[in-house]
């Protein structure tokens, strides 16, 4: 049973879900708030220890391993989840609610995991609920999309299951889930990484984050940019700190995302290009594997979860009330707008890591920490890098959408202004917490998994940030025609497997299908004939003898068959949506009643 | 509030653009000047206004070879996937 009554916040989150749906009219507000406050107080409130261990078939599986470097994430992902809830209070489908929540829960689970089967079982819950959040879009193109979401993750998944395996034959049957044991890596150490850097979306395996996050619905969006990619973090942190490998992956990272956001038009994708961006500082920073790296990687991915969902809650207002989100369809709706421009804004200096806002005291340690270990060129580059943050998210993102050509259909224009209420708390919120981890430091640097040795505001440190921001800046002031957005969309990765799809559906539709017909053809001629005359004698036979018998049980068969198109003619997603659930409550009661 | 503050930016936007001259030329002398340089991490950040450089390069090389490897065919029309 729970020992010392210990809650697990995905537990919460899930049963929450799953009662929902009772829970409407004047009752369903509240209720939608209640239930994410409640998983973050039973994180705040949680003492650290081994908790919720059980036995399952041979194995002894754990649930709760409560520590401070599962505390930090485990606290900033169910915040996100009240602003994040918040954001998409005013979203009347509740399956798109359980669907955040479950994903919530999955991310969760895999924090509080101490061994592989219990990490396993959350991150694909993760997958498969979050999906949701991109086919609720309801475009045509949603549903494509997120097949192919779901294809790269079980991908992943499966490469995360082999890991494990192998590991678990080597190792003489250890499932616990620690370091890994970075300097002798073997093939299953590479399986594990791999599972773990496609959710982080280190390139090559990265073409599925901005092609979801684009897609999904405006308020999904801002609950994916949170968790997926930093529960990725966590685990690399708890597993992979000081794989070396990482170092060179995470720069990569770092600088892709910004050379794909300046060919960027659609700014939910720019933004999506930049998680990547952002999550290669944490990745390298786990590289480096220091303590003050891997307090560098947990602060940045605690700031980065604030001021990315900003982001997204500010660009998704935008699409929320004018239906746009191409830089070529808006542009000078600063007065239609104001309030979404500030936010947005505030999320724009944090991400580029500007004094007094969140990212300037998270990105600084891991940089510093590359530094430290003598690794200069990481250094340079991710400063290099961050130029080209604060040139997109502060400036383009802004530029392009509240200033610059009004490209706004009149539709456009008439429908713009700042969102609901609800929207604009939980952005309020989320840009307040900006500025407070920026401007007050032991708030966010006591929560890190070690002591905390480093000091932001140097001199030194706000000279050398404000000339690299504030001539980025100036660069461009001096280049922005070149930057104007252009009406295309740019080919990444995803392409090998979207063509490959293709390539492989004229396969099946050319050769396979002429095959198929030729023997179809020579089938009629030579096997046909008599098997029609042969069959016309039975059917004679069938006709005056048999079908009085029949008859009766044919009828009932086909009420049956009835019964069963109805539930069929049902949307695919609510039929996966009801199997999924009723399989995590079944895993659920099972494991809390044994 | 905020719109009446912008506009009245950009009403003196020769003004404003000046001023920002002005606080880009007196940060590099701060840098060169007052700034203590203990803490730098490598010999060359030393040179004064080292990091103003290393911004204004950064951004120009960013926007023009992402441009150039966009426009090698990576930018494509959007209807690319539609057939």
């Amino acid at each position: 049973m729970i020992n010392n009554l210990w809650l697990h916040p995905s537990l919460i989150l899930i049963l929450g879900a799953l009662g929902l749906p009772f829970f409407r009219g004047v009752l369903r507000k509240p209720y939608l708030l209640l239930i994410p406050v409640l998983a973050f107080g039973s994180v705040l409130t949680m003492p650290h220890g081994t908790f919720g261990v059980f036995r399952f078939l041979d194995w002894y599986v754990t649930f709760g391993r409560v520590d401070n470097l599962s505390l930090v994430f485990a606290y900033i992902m169910t915040l996100m989840c009240i602003i994040g809830t918040l954001y998409g209070l005013h979203v009347e489908n509740e399956f798109e609610h359980m669907a955040a929540w479950f994903y919530v829960a999955g991310s969760l689970g895999v924090i509080f995991a101490a061994d592989y089967l219990v990490l396993f079982l959350f991150w694909e819950v993760m997958a498969f609920s979050s999906v949701f959040l991109v086919w609720f879009r309801k475009r045509q193109q949603s549903l494509a999309t997120g097949y192919r979401y779901l294809l790269v993750h079980t991908a992943g998944g499966l490469a995360l299951l082999a890991g494990f395996v192998l590991r678990y034959q080597a190792t003489g049957g250890d499932l616990s889930f620690g370091p890994v044991g970075v300097d002798s890596p073997t093939v299953s150490t590479y399986l594990i990484m791999i599972g773990f850097i496609l959710n982080a979306a280190v390139p090559p395996l990265h073409a599925w984050l901005p092609d979801a996050y684009g897609e999904a619905t405006v308020s999904g969006a801002v609950f994916m940019c949170a968790f997926t990619t930093k529960t990725a973090i966590y685990a690399l942190a708890r597993g992979f700190a000081g794989m070396e490998i990482l170092v060179p992956l995470g720069v990569c990272m770092a600088l892709y995302g910004v050379v794909y956001a300046v060919l960027e038009n659609d700014s939910r994708r720019l933004l999506a290009y930049h998680i990547i961006s952002q999550v290669g500082y944490m990745v390298a920073g786990v590289g480096i594997g220091t303590e003050m790296a891997i307090n560098g990687a947990c602060a940045h991915a605690f700031a980065h979860i604030l001021y990315k969902g900003l982001l997204f809650m500010g660009t998704g207002s935008v699409l929320h009330m004018t239906g746009k989100s191409k830089f070529s369809e808006l542009g000078g709706l600063y007065k239609k707008m104001p309030m979404t421009f500030v936010f947005t804004m505030i999320g724009g200096l944090s991400i580029s890591a500007f004094p007094l806002f969140s990212g300037f005291v998270s990105k600084s340690m891991i940089i510093t920490a590359g530094f430290e270990e003598h690794i200069y060129w990481a250094g340079f580059l991710l400063l290099l890098a961050s130029a080209g943050t604060f040139l997109h998210t502060g400036l383009k993102v802004p530029y392009f959408i509240w200033f610059g050509k009004n490209n706004c259909s009149e539709e456009t224009w008439e429908k713009a202004a700042d969102p609901p209420w609800n929207m604009q708390a939980a952005m309020g919120i989320a840009a307040f917490l900006c500025i407070f981890i920026g401007s007050y430091t032991p708030y966010l640097y006591n929560m890190l998994p070690y002591p905390v040795h480093f000091e932001p505001y140097t001199q030194y440190h706000l000279a050398e940030t404000l000339e690299i921001l504030l001539f980025t800046a100036f660069g461009f002031f001096l280049f922005t025609k070149k930057l104007a957005p252009e009406p295309t969309i740019s080919i990444d990765l995803d392409w090998f497997y979207r063509m490959g799809g293709r390539g492989f559906l004229w396969l099946a539709k050319k050769p396979i299908q002429w095959t198929d017909n030729a023997v179809s053809e020579a089938y009629r001629y030579l096997g046909l004939f008599p098997l029609m005359t042969t069959a016309r004698f039975w059917s004679w036979f069938d006709w005056h003898a048999i079908d009085g018998v029949v008859d009766g049980i044919a009828k009932s068969v086909r009420g049956v068959g009835g019964q069963v198109r109805k539930v069929q003619a049902g949307q695919l997603q609510y039929n996966i949506f009801y199997a999924v659930s009723i399989v995590a409550l079944l895993v659920t009661l099972y494991v809390f009643s044994s | 509030m905020i719109v009446k503050f912008i506009d009245f930016l950009r009403d003196r936007l020769r003004l404003v653009i000046r001023l920002s001259y002005v606080v880009l030329a007196l940060l590099v002398v701060w840098d060169a000047l007052l700034v203590d340089k203990h803490h730098a991490h490598t010999a060359i950040e030393h040179y004064p206004g080292f990091w103003s450089l290393f911004g204004f390069i950064a951004c120009v090389l960013i926007i023009f070879v992402s441009k150039w490897y966009g426009h090698l065919g990576i930018m494509t029309r959007e209807d690319y996937y539609d057939k």
